[in-house]
């Protein structure tokens, strides 16, 4: 029988740029160990697990086969999913359907990424087709400002909308003991910073990270008994559209795999007002000019207006809505682990255990991921279980 | 669609990809890897829980999921578990074959080594043959600074 | 767990290189078979898992490459990097979430595009393996010797798998090498890395495959000739090979156990009517059978010797010719998921084995020396 799943405990490492004394096993074994202390559990509790990062960041073929000391998968079922920038929320998704099928009880799923290892541009170029993209597309800022720039074009928005989004998330940060960047940035200070690709300035980006997460999803019947509170998952959704940087639609002005994967999610939870029925987002947002266009997206306001939702303060902590009360992307970004962290965060603001970037009265969180050709994957977790 | 090729030759993008790497060591695997160099000496890893010791070190073991404890000294010579012999190159070989890997189980380890095994004619490897670990002159703190295990 | 079957497969021939297809275009030809295979469209499909490896495709994000042609457009995608077989499971867990009812898995490599040595040597540990130079083949030798030194088995023993196996191929359509060999050619063969010539290794093959997995209502809805899921179990051993007891396949015998006890399996000999399994190197047939139940341990040469493994025999195993003749790396388990769904049907052609198929096995690997196992039970009801 299909059945429900909640995350009962997760992990993470203190992010960084480079964590210079620790290998891939061991970062993983780091977030592995917290994640289970956070549950009360050993290893020998856990059913299968579940891995993944960005292959060529770390250069290890096979990453599930080589990852045993670290995740803990000797003589357990072990598998390997990765999606690019999603792969964490992939991750995240994956656990959910490995538990709600009946095929195991307790699943751990881990997300890391070392980014120091390797020149990560030199590695993101490789997704691209090599024969039509690659020798055109170089890295991810350059498809990411097309679309912030189509949209300042369409809609108004400038630069200083944008800079308030990543004001905001680098204050959030400051509250997050696991963040990578914890210092906070004015409206001037983003506006000043290096011109990356018009019109992303270097503090508009996300940096890159060392780091990893994990998370324990258990059964429901089970899950009642492994923690307080567990956070259920009310419905997932994703959408990849394109194969071929040059088929996604980087001028419309909005994220369609994201309007897609929010509509398919709405419906299966029964949102029909998100700004007023979701009470915290942790949105993989990957540059500043994101956090407007996507809240958009995601239907919580107008298109157009996703600046005034940000300058209202409405997705302030403390706000009707707050996003990215962690810090979000453009504090910490170890991608395989990113959309991972995204879960684990939202998973902590139900459970009460988000410290000082705690949002009140959590009941309903969304965690969403991106990456690859303009993908989007979206996961809707509650306080009680689903209907 | 197939009589599309019969008079078009299909064409091939030649490419390679370049992505250099930086892999951290880590505190457990630079011990071992320092102590190749500065004193040619192999070290191993005891777990607390089973008592294996670990050659090479980790920092956890694999079967037990606990933090590795104490230090050992294990010898530098051993026991050739298993071996295979290289005879076709393939270009990314440390020396140019015929040459024979083997799976070392040091004295003193619980795990084996996987190395080369040199000084010795491929037909004449065993299982089970005694092997001792060959230094290299100038050494780095790699894997390498061992060039091969000989038969004692 | 829910009943849930495969109700669709399409595949592609496998060859040496086809240059005249890309990842995608090798990819679609083998969607549009399962989708007309299963009696339907990609309008009925939920969601899609696509399987790949970013070291053979040379492309990070692999799964990039070939998600439009999965029909991923405007529709729920996962990857699972990894053996097509354990691809597979994960979209058997997605028929059966409650989410989806059809799950489309796609797999595939294009071995030809790369230089196999380095996509296997970067599977081996940067810090204290790789600079040695191992790879798939030199990783796999060394249990080769170590297995057939404790059980005395030999290379001709070896030979006999590697000749009924691409013999076997000879049936097969879609196979890569279709080589008509006996024993002695293959102990002829040149040495490529002792104790394995050139024939007891499985070469690397451009191919893809697809399968369609629903669960019990779609199958009742769409499925014409189901194969039905009975158990699917997978595991994995230690990763340093000097962990690993290598003459003992420990993961391949808690997977089979897992699946055997879901498929309600005491006596797999017996009860299993065929078996495919992930040869890629001659001794691993061997030592898979016996991991599997075939037979006792160490009497996996014996086995073969017998006839027993042959498509006329008892326990039929590789009647398709498994991956000694055709290896496209990433879709070599699902294929072997593929030709089990064949045997079921009775629509095997000229590779149907001799006795009636009731139950099947397929078998698919990851990583070096059989680190990873995932085994698969389908059966007629």
């Amino acid at each position: 029988m299909a059945r429900r799943s909640a995350i009962v405990a997760t992990g993470q490492t203190h992010h960084r740029s480079i964590r210079r004394d620790v290998n891939g096993q061991e970062i993983i074994n780091e977030a592995v160990t917290r994640c289970l202390e956070d549950g009360d559990l050993t290893i020998n509790d856990i059913d299968a697990v579940v891995i993944g990062n960005m292959d060529h960041f770390e250069g290890i073929n096979y990453v599930d086969c080589w990852s045993v000391d670290g995740c803990g998968g000797f003589m357990k079922p072990t598998i390997k999913l990765t999606t690019g920038g999603t792969t964490g929320s992939t991750l995240a998704i994956a656990g959910h359907h490995l538990v709600a099928s009946g095929a195991f009880e307790k699943v751990l799923v881990i997300g890391w990424e070392k980014n120091s290892e390797s020149d990560t541009t030199g590695a993101i170029n490789t997704a691209f087709c090599p024969i039509w993209d690659r020798p055109f597309f170089a890295g991810a800022i350059a498809g990411l400002s097309v679309t912030a720039q189509s949209y300042a074009d369409r809609f108004g928005a400038t630069p200083k909308d944008a800079a308030r989004v990543a004001v905001r998330d680098r204050r959030h940060a400051c509250l997050n003991p696991y963040a990578h960047l914890r210092k906070e940035v004015t409206i001037e200070e983003v506006l000043a910073s290096p011109m990356l690709a018009d019109p992303v300035c270097l503090l508009d980006m996300c940096p890159r990270t060392d780091g990893a997460c994990a998370v324990v999803y258990a059964a429901e019947g089970l899950a009642e008994k492994m923690c307080p509170q567990p956070a259920w998952v009310h419905g997932v959704a994703s959408r990849h559209m394109f194969s071929y940087v040059s088929d996604a639609d980087f001028a419309g002005g909005s994220l369609f795999s994201m309007e897609r994967a929010a509509q398919e999610l709405y419906k299966k939870t029964g949102i029909k007002e998100p700004l007023k029925e979701i009470d915290v987002i942790e949105m993989y947002q990957p540059f500043s000019w994101a956090g407007l266009i996507w809240t958009e997206d995601m239907g919580l306001c107008k298109k157009g207006e996703g600046p005034k939702l940000v300058w209202d303060g409405v997705t302030d902590l403390g706000g009707e809505l707050p996003i990215n009360p962690s810090g979000g992307v453009v504090s910490t970004n170890c991608i395989g682990a990113t959309g991972l962290i995204r879960a684990a965060e939202v998973a902590l603001q139900i459970q009460g255990k988000a410290g000082e970037r705690q949002v009140p009265d959590v009941n309903l969180a969304i965690a969403t991921g991106f990456g690859g050709c303009l993908w989007t994957d979206m996961l809707a977790y509650g306080k009680n279980k689903p209907e | 669609m197939s009589n599309v090729w019969d008079s078009v030759e299909p064409r091939v993008l030649e490419s390679r990809i370049k992505v250099p790497y930086a892999w951290q060591a880590g505190e457990t695997a630079s011990h071992f890897l320092l102590s190749l160099k500065n004193e040619t000496k192999f070290v191993g890893k005891k777990c607390a829980k089973c008592t294996k010791v670990l050659v090479p070190p980790r920092k956890t073991c694999p079967y037990c999921f606990v933090e590795t404890g104490e230090w050992v000294d294990v010898s530098d010579e051993g026991v050739v578990e298993t071996y295979a012999v290289v005879r076709r190159d393939t270009g990314i070989l440390p020396v140019e074959p015929p040459f024979v890997y083997g799976v070392i189980k040091l004295d003193g380890a619980d795990t084996g080594l996987v190395h080369i095994v040199g000084e010795v004619k491929p037909e004449e490897v065993k299982e089970g043959m005694r092997v001792k670990a060959v230094f290299a002159e100038e050494r780095t703190g790699k894997i390498l600074d061992v060039e091969y295990f000989k038969p004692v | 767990m829910d009943k849930a079957a495969i109700i669709g497969i399409g595949m592609t021939k496998a060859a040496g290189r086809v240059k005249e297809a890309n990842y995608a275009e090798l990819v679609y030809p083998a969607v549009v078979a399962a989708l007309e295979d299963a009696g339907i469209t990609i309008e009925d499909i939920d969601n899609i898992v696509t399987t790949s490896n970013d070291f053979w495709d040379g492309r990070t994000i692999s799964s990039m490459a070939t998600g439009d042609v999965s029909g991923g457009y405007d529709r729920n995608v996962s990857c699972v990097e990894g053996d097509g077989a354990f691809g597979a499971f994960y979209g058997w867990c997605r028929a059966l979430s409650g989410h989806y009812g059809t799950t489309l898995v796609t797999a595939y490599t294009k071995g030809s595009e790369s230089v196999s040595p380095y996509i296997t040597n970067a599977a081996f540990d940067p810090i204290y393996v790789r600079s040695l130079g191992l790879d798939m083949v030199s990783g796999c030798a060394l249990q080769a010797r170590r297995y057939m030194n404790r059980y005395n088995v030999s290379e001709e023993q070896c030979a006999v798998v590697s000749s009924k196996n691409h013999r076997n191929a000879l049936n097969n359509p879609n196979a890569h090498l279709q080589l008509d060999l006996s024993v002695e050619d293959v102990m002829g063969s040149r040495m490529i890395c002792e104790p394995m010539k050139l024939y007891d290794c499985s070469p690397v093959s451009d191919g893809a495959v697809a399968v369609v997995i629903a669960n019990e209502e779609k199958t009742k809805k769409f499925g014409k000739k189901p194969a039905w899921i009975k158990g699917v179990s997978f595991c994995m051993d230690n990763y340093l090979l000097g962990d690993r007891d290598l003459a003992e396949c420990a993961a391949l015998e808690k997977a089979a156990k897992q699946a055997y006890a879901a498929a309600g399996i005491s006596n797999p000999r017996k009860e299993i009517d065929v078996a495919e399994v992930y040869d890629a190197f001659s001794y691993q047939e061997l030592m898979w059978t016996e991991g599997l139940g075939f037979c006792e341990k160490g009497e996996g040469g014996k086995l073969a010797e017998s006839g027993a493994t042959g498509k006329a025999g008892d326990m039929p195993v590789n009647p398709s010719g498994g991956l000694l003749p055709s290896h496209p790396v990433i879709a070599g388990g699902l294929i072997r998921i593929a030709e089990a769904v064949r045997q079921i049907r009775g629509e095997a052609g000229d590779m149907q084995v001799d006795k009636d198929v009731g139950t099947a096995l397929a078998h698919g690997v990851n990583g070096v020396a059989g680190q990873s196992h995932c085994v698969w039970i389908l059966g007629k009801e």
